[in-house]
């Protein structure tokens, strides 16, 4: 043991005579890591802010077969079924009010403030209701609209996304102008992507008569929800499909989200096996350069063990060193970077922030020591497999 | 001149000392190999993602100038009134006018998305004529109401032939009976005007889907999604959307009228700045490589001194020195660049059908294979010219003392 400490602490100490060679494999595992965590985090973004919405006692009803609030269409008659489902939360007792919205979601193109360009902002009709059945929403400045007038109230993120979308600006949409009331907030979750006004007027503006596409209801509690929606899906008056907002949301994310990781995950695989072959070099050649002094400890009387652990740490600690590197650059560069892409499945933009997580920068370090690991192991192996005499030779 | 000079001296260089410059990459069998693997997988990388960005940038590049879109005003989702036709038609300077409509089809599963345009079966391939459909296919489809005419990608992924049955399902509309299926039989096979074109679009007769559906239609009856024209001449686009334009002003449909270039790129600036992240991971790649690469050239070089040395003492200028350095570094980016353009192309041939559905047809063109020579050429250059410097520098006594 006390062997081992000696020589890897020796081999630490003549690391700087290496230092070119040992900066070249550090950069390169930071290279590598940079951008597994880069490419990771895009993902990780746009997954936590479309399921930042999941509730699991809220459920979204559409049309059956329809996968997106986008391609449904509901009947005034499908809405009081489903709100007069069982599992739904009433206001004031059983004969209550139900805890339920029904919505409207269309799109309007508006230009991004980044490039000026036209893009797909999502704008949702809702009712009083709307608000409740997401915990998290809040007014940030200005008011919250008022029923039956044309305003909107635009949710944080497009107002950072999008062109004139300012408190007192107005929006307008084929001949329907809209006054921005309100600025609000949802926790960071895809609702702060969207433009919210009351549905009774969007369906005029919009020539949808009394249709609507989604029904949102507040269950009793999330254990209600099986008999909701068997209570549905068995019902001969509608054809209708049920899930919790969970599951909603959660198949919404599935098509980017899986795109992004699998992205990342090959792009990470390949760059870290070019990497490996970087630290392959640096070690051998470290060896190399430490050939005559390996075999002089040797001939000292130096077991193989020491030697091998000695070079082993020495490659760990530079992909050590690399990881973290690359992590804090990651970090620094894109955690909180903003951004907006154009969600598959609704057709329409989500804007959302980069999150460099802590698991991804631990996932990101620890792929580095396993580089590591490998580019170290077969130079420790010539190290100490190298007969002692032609080591004191080398020069 | 003097590049001229210097190119000249390279190439005779290379060629006259190929076997020396072969012999010195021999000398660390293992180094070279390693090097070659960094140098593959970083052109590997640069091809794969070179072709991820053709596709999402499809379309923009095929979009023909004299052909123009027109939308609705507030969002493309929205439909146009059938009666806007013939009003657009009246404009003066229109050739050809059609329309098409988005269906939302896939085939038995949701996961088996098949873009599907109902579009005037009479009209459309006068618009797209550049568009390769056989004259015996395009009159059987027009001749058969409930025909589908399909993208050469869809009977390659389907194995659909002509004559085939295919039940369409669509995720947005209802026929009158509520049924969302609509029958329809292959009757030709559609090819893409030239190569990385996405065939995966479905034609079927806009008559047909618009007569079936019921009363809760989505809003589409007697509606369509967008208009496409064919005009004069692409310099009177700006003229011809702004009259366009005018004619449906402070109607409840305004339009929005494009050249059908503008919209593809407005399609694709949705995405945002994946080309930009492309781009940003590519140079990632390239720096890291670029560090391995010129650090083992430099162990080379330093380890050959006495060598280099001597081959100054047997006569060799040092130019020729320097060049037999650089000579090495680019030999070693040329090969694993090229083995890795050709992997990344073997790679993209099966990446191409199972990302079909997302980012339209993958393909490496010949601006890629342009920018990845000179960025073989590039890294060799960069990775070899400290060391080769040094070579060039290099005194004989220094060198023949170093030991």
């Amino acid at each position: 043991m006390q062997q081992v400490l000696a020589i890897v602490a020796m081999n630490f100490r003549n690391i700087p005579a290496r230092a070119a060679a040992s900066w070249v494999a550090v950069l390169g595992f930071a290279g590598v890591v940079l951008v597994l965590v880069a490419v990771l985090a895009i993902g990780e973004g746009f997954n936590t802010t479309l399921k930042n919405v999941g509730a699991d006692d809220v459920a979204i009803v559409v049309r059956g077969g329809s996968s997106d609030e986008m391609s449904s269409s509901l009947q005034p008659n499908d809405v009081s079924v489903i709100t007069g489902a069982p599992g739904v939360l009433r206001q004031g007792g059983a004969n209550g009010q139900p805890f339920a919205a029904a919505e409207l979601f269309v799109t309007l193109d508006v230009p991004k403030r980044s490039t000026g360009a036209f893009a797909n902002v999502p704008m949702r009709g809702t009712d009083v209701y709307g608000p409740q059945l997401r915990s998290k929403f809040k007014i940030e400045s200005g008011r919250m609209l008022t029923p039956g007038k044309n305003e909107v109230v635009v949710g944080a993120g497009a107002a950072r996304t999008f062109e004139g979308m300012e408190l007192g600006g107005t929006m307008k949409s084929g001949n329907a102008v809209w006054e921005i009331v309100g600025i609000f907030s949802d926790g960071g979750s895809v609702t702060e992507s969207e433009v919210w006004a009351d549905a009774r007027v969007l369906q005029g503006a919009f020539n949808r008569g009394a249709t609507f596409q989604t029904v949102r209801v507040k269950l009793i509690s999330a254990a209600d929800f099986v008999t909701f929606r068997d209570s549905l899906t068995t019902d001969k008056r509608v054809n209708v499909s049920v899930r919790t907002e969970r599951e909603f949301m959660a198949a919404q994310a599935s098509v980017l989200t899986t795109m992004i990781r699998t992205a990342g995950f090959a792009i990470g695989l390949l760059m870290g096996v070019g990497a490996m072959f970087g630290a392959l070099n640096t070690m051998y050649s470290a060896v190399a350069t430490r050939a005559r002094e390996i075999a002089t400890l040797r001939a000292l009387g130096f077991g193989p063990l020491p030697i091998l652990v000695s070079v082993m740490t020495e490659a760990l600690l530079l992909a050590f060193a690399g990881g973290v590197l690359g992590g804090i650059c990651a970090y620094l560069a894109f955690n909180g970077y903003q951004t907006s892409t154009l969600n598959y499945q609704s057709f329409t933009q989500v804007t959302f922030a980069f999150a460099v997580t802590p698991a991804l920068l631990a996932s990101g370090i620890a792929y580095a020591l396993m580089l590591g690991l490998v580019g170290g192991s077969l130079p420790a192996l010539r190290a100490v497999r190298q007969p002692i005499v032609t080591g004191l030779r080398a020069t | 001149m003097l590049v001229l000079a210097s190119c000249f001296a390279a190439y005779r260089t290379m060629f006259k000392f190929l076997p020396l410059l072969w012999a010195s990459l021999r000398r660390h069998r293992l180094r070279t190999v390693f090097t070659l693997g960094s140098v593959m997988i970083a052109f590997l990388l640069f091809g794969v993602l070179s072709a991820l960005k053709n596709g999402f940038s499809m379309g923009v590049d095929v979009a023909g100038a004299d052909r123009l879109m027109i939308t609705h005003k507030a969002s493309f989702t929205f439909p146009l009134p059938y009666s806007y036709w013939a009003r657009i038609r009246s404009v003066p300077g229109v050739r050809e006018t059609t329309h098409a409509t988005w269906f939302g089809g896939y085939f038995q599963e949701e996961a088996n998305f098949v873009q599907t345009f109902p579009v005037d079966a009479g009209t459309y391939f006068n618009v797209y004529a550049d568009y390769v459909v056989a004259k015996a296919d395009i009159e059987r489809w027009q001749a058969d109401r409930s025909g589908a005419l399909i993208g050469r990608a869809y009977a390659e992924r389907f194995g659909w032939n002509v004559g085939d049955r295919i039940p369409l399902r669509s995720n947005i509309f209802r026929r009158s009976n509520g049924s969302d299926t609509w029958e329809l039989t292959v009757a030709g096979i559609w090819d893409a005007p030239k190569a990385g074109v996405d065939t995966q679009i479905l034609f079927m007769h806009y008559d047909y889907f618009e007569e079936s559906l019921g009363a809760d239609a989505n809003g589409m009856k007697g509606f369509v999604g967008w208009y496409v024209i064919k005009i004069d001449s692409p310099d009177a686009s700006q003229r011809i959307s702004a009259e366009v334009d005018a004619l449906f002003a402070n109607s409840p449909a305004e339009t929005k009228t494009a050249t059908e270039k503008a919209f593809a790129q407005a399609f694709v600036g949705q995405m945002g700045n994946i080309g930009a992240i492309i781009v940003s991971v590519a140079s990632a790649v390239f720096f890291t490589m670029l560090l391995v690469t010129a650090n083992t050239m430099a162990q080379s070089v330093r380890e050959r001194t006495a060598e280099l040395g001597v081959l100054k003492t047997l006569g060799f200028r040092d130019s020729a020195v320097l060049w037999l350095v650089l000579g090495e570094a680019l030999l070693v980016t040329v090969i694993g660049g090229v083995l890795g353009l050709a992997l990344a192309a073997l790679l993209v041939q099966s990446l191409r059908a199972m990302l079909a559905q997302y980012v339209g047809s993958l393909f490496i063109g010949a601006t890629t294979i342009g920018i990845g020579v000179a960025l073989m050429l590039g890294l060799g250059l960069i990775s070899g010219a400290l060391p080769a410097v040094q070579a060039l520098k290099l005194k004989i006594v220094d060198a023949l003392r170093q030991e």
